[in-house]
């Protein structure tokens, strides 16, 4: 089924589960309770992940499988939002011309940036990828502003054409749908102390990103995915195999901006609005890290980091002193606050430094990110297990390449 | 003509501060072959030891004046700086006020501290991971370097003046026959323009003129026959690294009164310094000098308002087209060697 | 008329005439190699025939058509394979990868953009490249990482990545440097063996003499970037201008 091997398929199974199960499964904690700001259950958060996974999933084609650093991946996702936006206000506020217009602008874009930057490679084309986002970002902040709007940005306006919708009545807001569904729309389920909110966004979004990390599964395990990995290994010896690696790599490169745009097209088909801070190359450097930090080259390693670091980015930046000081009131008064001293600057607003050292961490350490953190762990534990019957098995580690 | 003067002594100061930071950048690259995305946070650093010491010297303590009294009629109380109380208010004002002159001393020394610390304890690991690894190890590092910045001094720009006697500025056009008032350029950027010009031709001339700087030289043209010769590179290559982040040190001391120092103003060098490099020629040193003040003035000629007429937006976006025109039509740059990071 | 035609080829780096007007004929089904001291510009010829290198002047003829100006992966699909002299293979891919990259490039050309085809359904290439790698004594290694191999080992990978595409041309840059003379001595077998199975031309750089005379149908002496004898095994030993070649480098 789906033509997939038993392996993967087990896994494909495994993250549609987590998905359609995630608004149990990410609010562990009952409402009211101390710890139920580590609930991430909620819609917006819910959103964010799936999108932040499609992003790091198309990357992850690039950087992974080819080994080309682009430092300027967010000036698809920019794009695709700009489009996104373009076509709610121009045709209908319905999500589905906006998703297509998203991808496919995107992709157009993104085949002119590959085609240049591609001429090169290593650091030179790690900077020109990083120039030509930072250009489109400056252009999109202040010449273009008639089709970005400038630093403020753009929503949906009521008085906007959009040919396809009938007109709102005077004072409603316009909000982004799907045949009648809107986006926002939400079921709540009560169990006990427990809250479940089921977002229709989040499923949509969802949905595309079961789609996204299929269409990456299989393109891992096609000649084209082997041959992006021969690019990765040794572009020279690909050539003088006799393949010209520029059409894989370009293709790769579109590929990957085409998922840009889909995310990019998505987070507005969410909140409707955009602005040029959305193509910052700090955007760039986030999807960068979730990439590495998650696994680059494995399959399911870009969902965790982007799960991850979005995660981070609400949950812990949220936390302040105060929370620290009802976690440790057990503690004697001065330790208490000695305690709450230490960990303070690391948590609300300086979640960035424990990303950075997190991300050194990671760099340093375990190379293969979050994913090769578990295999050890798996390893390990399995080790363990074993060392009763006294045979040291080492051969276990002959595992599916690009897992 | 006097438009154009202005435009080129307008972008000599950043231009500056990009030939800095990429003369060091290069230097790094060169020896160590590392790739460092946290250059641009030295930079901020050393901007940052400028409002350190200006800061240290302006540590009061507090005494309340009986006789003169607030608007709700309370004792005022007056903040009077440790220094003055020790040596006087007249040697204790001219010392703040030269603050920022000053931290060029209290900086080395830091700099040089932070880049050994920096090399030994987490660059000499990555001389032989790939540069994709170097890239990303070292944007990490930049992160904490700024986030630990932002911890302390928070999120704000920190103004950090120069000395009075620079405040002014200088009348070249009155200089060079022009109507008075055509070209001012304020006194401090002509400060800045020539303790750039000091220090490259410091590094060029250590480079050039002393035993070490040759079998750096020699170390960065060919490091294997050079290791073969039984001299140790690599302590020689810590060396530079400290004294490249020196360099960016000074640089970012010297910038404090220009810019107000805040914590993310490294990355924002950063990105446009790798550009400066990779146009100047990955590897080497005159091209990245050169391309950091052809891109500070060619950014400056761009803001001029007769090109932002025809073009607008221009220089917002002129140094990454001339990055990408460069580096498809010289792809080793405008100075660069061959076989330098092509594999 | 032979398969392989260099004419009056001149390569010059700065001030030194690395190839001086060399010219080589290479009949077809035949083993040709090409000897000389160190730094003849031997390495610099193959470059040549690759599109590594293209030569300032002269001609190079390959089955009727010039290789002069084109790609490497041009020159490939020509039916040109390529042995380096340190084994360029895909260091992060399994030993059964690497084959099955030529064996693709061979069927589906230089490109084929096709992300949804499915490796595991490629029973036919599979199968080349398992055969290639049992030709080379590879078969059980075939899941090991390129990488992680001895380096004997990644020499035989890299010729069943050449094998694999049954060229038209076979060109060897030093195939048996550093091996033991066990392995060589295999070597030397496999190359006999594939010439009369597959009828394939090769053209082998090699200073072990033992390897030459083995192999070689015909001999080129290269000297200072220039063929000063082309001749059958049995005439090259004992040549004077052979001897001063070699003497002249001893003696420097």
């Amino acid at each position: 089924m789906l033509k997939l091997d038993k392996k993967d398929m087990r896994l494909f199974i495994i993250v549609a589960l987590m998905t359609i199960l995630a608004p149990f499964i990410l609010n562990p904690f009952p409402e009211g309770s101390g710890l139920a700001q580590f609930n991430a259950g909620y819609p917006d958060l819910m959103q964010r992940f799936v999108i932040f996974g499609i992003f790091a999933i198309g990357f992850n084609i690039l950087f992974g499988l080819t080994g080309y650093l682009s430092f300027g991946h967010a000036a698809f996702l920019g794009v695709g939002s700009y489009a996104a936006i373009w076509m709610m206000k121009l045709l209908t506020m319905n999500v589905i011309p906006a998703i297509i217009a998203s991808v496919a602008i995107a992709g157009v874009f993104a085949l002119v940036v590959g085609f240049i930057s591609l001429r090169r490679s290593g650091i030179y084309f790690s900077i020109l990828t990083l120039a030509f986002a930072q250009m489109s970002f400056a252009m999109a902040y202040s010449v273009l502003t008639p089709i970005t709007g400038g630093e403020t940005g753009l929503q949906p306006k009521v008085n906007d054409p959009r040919i396809l919708d009938a007109a709102l009545a005077p004072g409603a807001t316009p909000s982004a749908g799907l045949f009648g569904l809107e986006m926002r729309d939400s079921y709540e389920l009560a169990l006990g102390n427990w809250l479940f909110t089921f977002n229709f966004g989040y499923y949509f979004a969802a949905a595309l990103m079961l789609v996204a990390f299929y269409t990456s599964m299989r393109i891992f395990r096609s000649p084209f995915g082997m041959m992006l990995r021969g690019v990765k290994s040794n572009q020279q010896r690909l050539n003088y195999t006799g393949l010209n690696s520029k059409p894989y790599t370009l293709a790769a490169f579109v590929i990957s901006g085409m998922y840009a745009g889909l995310a990019g097209g998505l987070l507005v088909a969410m909140d409707t609005q955009v602005g040029p801070e959305r193509m910052f190359w700090t955007a760039s450097g986030e999807v960068v890290l979730m990439t590495i930090l998650g696994g680059a080259g494995t399959l399911i390693g870009p969902v965790l980091g982007a799960g991850f670091i979005k995660y981070m980015e609400n949950i812990i930046s949220k936390i302040n002193e105060s929370i620290l000081h009802q976690w440790f009131y057990w503690l004697p008064d001065g330790l208490e606050d000695l305690v709450v001293g230490m960990i303070y600057p690391f948590i609300g607003k300086g979640w960035h430094l424990t990303l950075g050292i997190m991300f050194m961490l990671v760099v340093i350490f375990l190379p293969g990110g979050l994913v090769e953190g578990g295999q050890r762990i798996g390893r390990w534990v399995r080790g363990k297990g074993r060392k009763a019957d006294a045979t040291g098995d080492k051969k276990s580690t002959a595992s599916t390449p690009a897992e | 003509m006097d438009a154009i003067i202005l435009q080129i002594l307008n972008g000599l100061d950043k231009g500056s501060a990009y030939a800095l930071i990429a003369l060091g950048l290069t230097l790094i690259f060169g020896t160590l072959g590392v790739v460092n995305f946290a250059h641009g946070a030295l930079f901020m650093l050393g901007a940052f030891c400028a409002v350190t010491l200006n800061k240290l010297l302006t540590l009061s303590f507090i005494t309340i004046d009986e006789t003169q009294k607030d608007f709700l009629g309370n004792p005022l109380k007056v903040e009077t700086p440790y220094i003055e109380g020790w040596f006087g208010p007249e040697v204790a004002g001219t010392v703040i006020e030269w603050s920022v002159p000053l931290a060029i001393l209290f900086a080395i020394p830091i700099m040089i501290l932070v880049g050994l610390v920096m090399e030994r304890g987490l660059i000499k690991y990555f001389y032989k991971r790939p540069h994709a690894d170097q890239i990303l190890v070292t944007f990490g590092l930049a992160i904490v370097l700024q986030e630990i910045i932002k911890y302390f001094y928070g999120a704000n720009p920190i103004p950090t003046p120069a000395p009075s006697a620079f405040s002014g500025s200088f009348d070249f056009g009155a200089l060079l026959g022009f109507d008075p008032g055509t070209i001012i350029y304020p006194y401090w950027r002509l400060v800045y323009f020539g303790f750039a010009a000091v220090v490259i031709a410091g590094v060029f001339a250590f480079l050039r003129y002393t035993t070490f700087g040759m079998v750096v030289r020699a170390g960065m043209a060919d490091r294997e026959t050079v290791g073969l010769l039984g001299i140790n590179i690599d302590k020689r290559f810590t060396i530079m690294f400290a004294l490249a982040a020196c360099v960016a040190g000074l640089a970012g001391v010297m910038y404090a009164p220009i810019n107000s120092p805040n914590y993310h103003m490294g990355m924002d060098f950063l990105v446009l310094s790798f550009v400066v490099v990779v146009v100047g020629g990955m590897g080497s040193l005159g091209g990245a000098v050169a391309a950091g003040f052809l891109l500070g003035v060619l950014e400056s000629f761009a803001s001029m308002s007769q090109v932002l007429n025809v073009l607008p937006g221009i220089n917002q976006i002129i140094i990454y087209l001339v990055a990408i025109i460069v580096l498809l039509t010289r792809p080793r740059g405008l100075m660069g060697r061959k076989g330098v990071m092509e594999d | 008329m032979g398969i392989l035609e260099v004419q009056n080829v001149n390569k010059r780096f700065g001030g030194l005439q690395a190839l001086d007007r060399v010219n080589l004929n290479v009949e077809a089904g035949t083993v040709h190699a090409i000897i000389g001291p160190n730094g003849a510009g031997k390495s610099t010829l193959l470059n040549c025939f690759v599109g590594r290198l293209t030569p300032d002047t002269g001609s190079v003829m390959f089955d009727g058509k010039s290789l002069l100006g084109r790609k490497p992966h041009e020159i490939n699909q020509h039916g040109v394979s390529r042995v380096f002299q340190t084994p360029e293979i895909f260091t992060d891919l399994t030993a059964l990868e690497n084959v099955m990259i030529p064996a693709f490039a061979k069927r589906d050309g230089a490109y084929k953009l096709n992300p949804f085809a499915r490796v595991a359904g490629e029973s036919e290439i599979r199968d080349k490249a398992e055969e290639a790698l049992k030709d080379v004594q590879l078969a059980d290694k075939r899941h090991q990482h390129a990488g992680e191999m001895s380096r004997g080992d990644k020499r035989r990978l890299e010729m069943a990545m050449c094998l694999v595409q049954e060229p038209k041309l076979l060109l060897l840059d030093e195939p048996t440097a550093g091996m033991a003379r066990a392995d060589t001595n295999r070597t030397i077998d496999l190359l006999k063996h594939i010439g009369e199975t597959r009828g394939i031309t090769k053209v082998v750089i090699e200073h072990d003499m033992h390897v030459v005379f083995s192999l070689a149908d015909k001999i080129s002496v290269l000297a200072q970037g220039h063929v000063i004898v082309e001749d059958v095994p049995e005439n090259i030993k004992g040549h004077p201008k052979v001897r001063e070649a070699y003497l002249g480098e001893a003696q420097v």
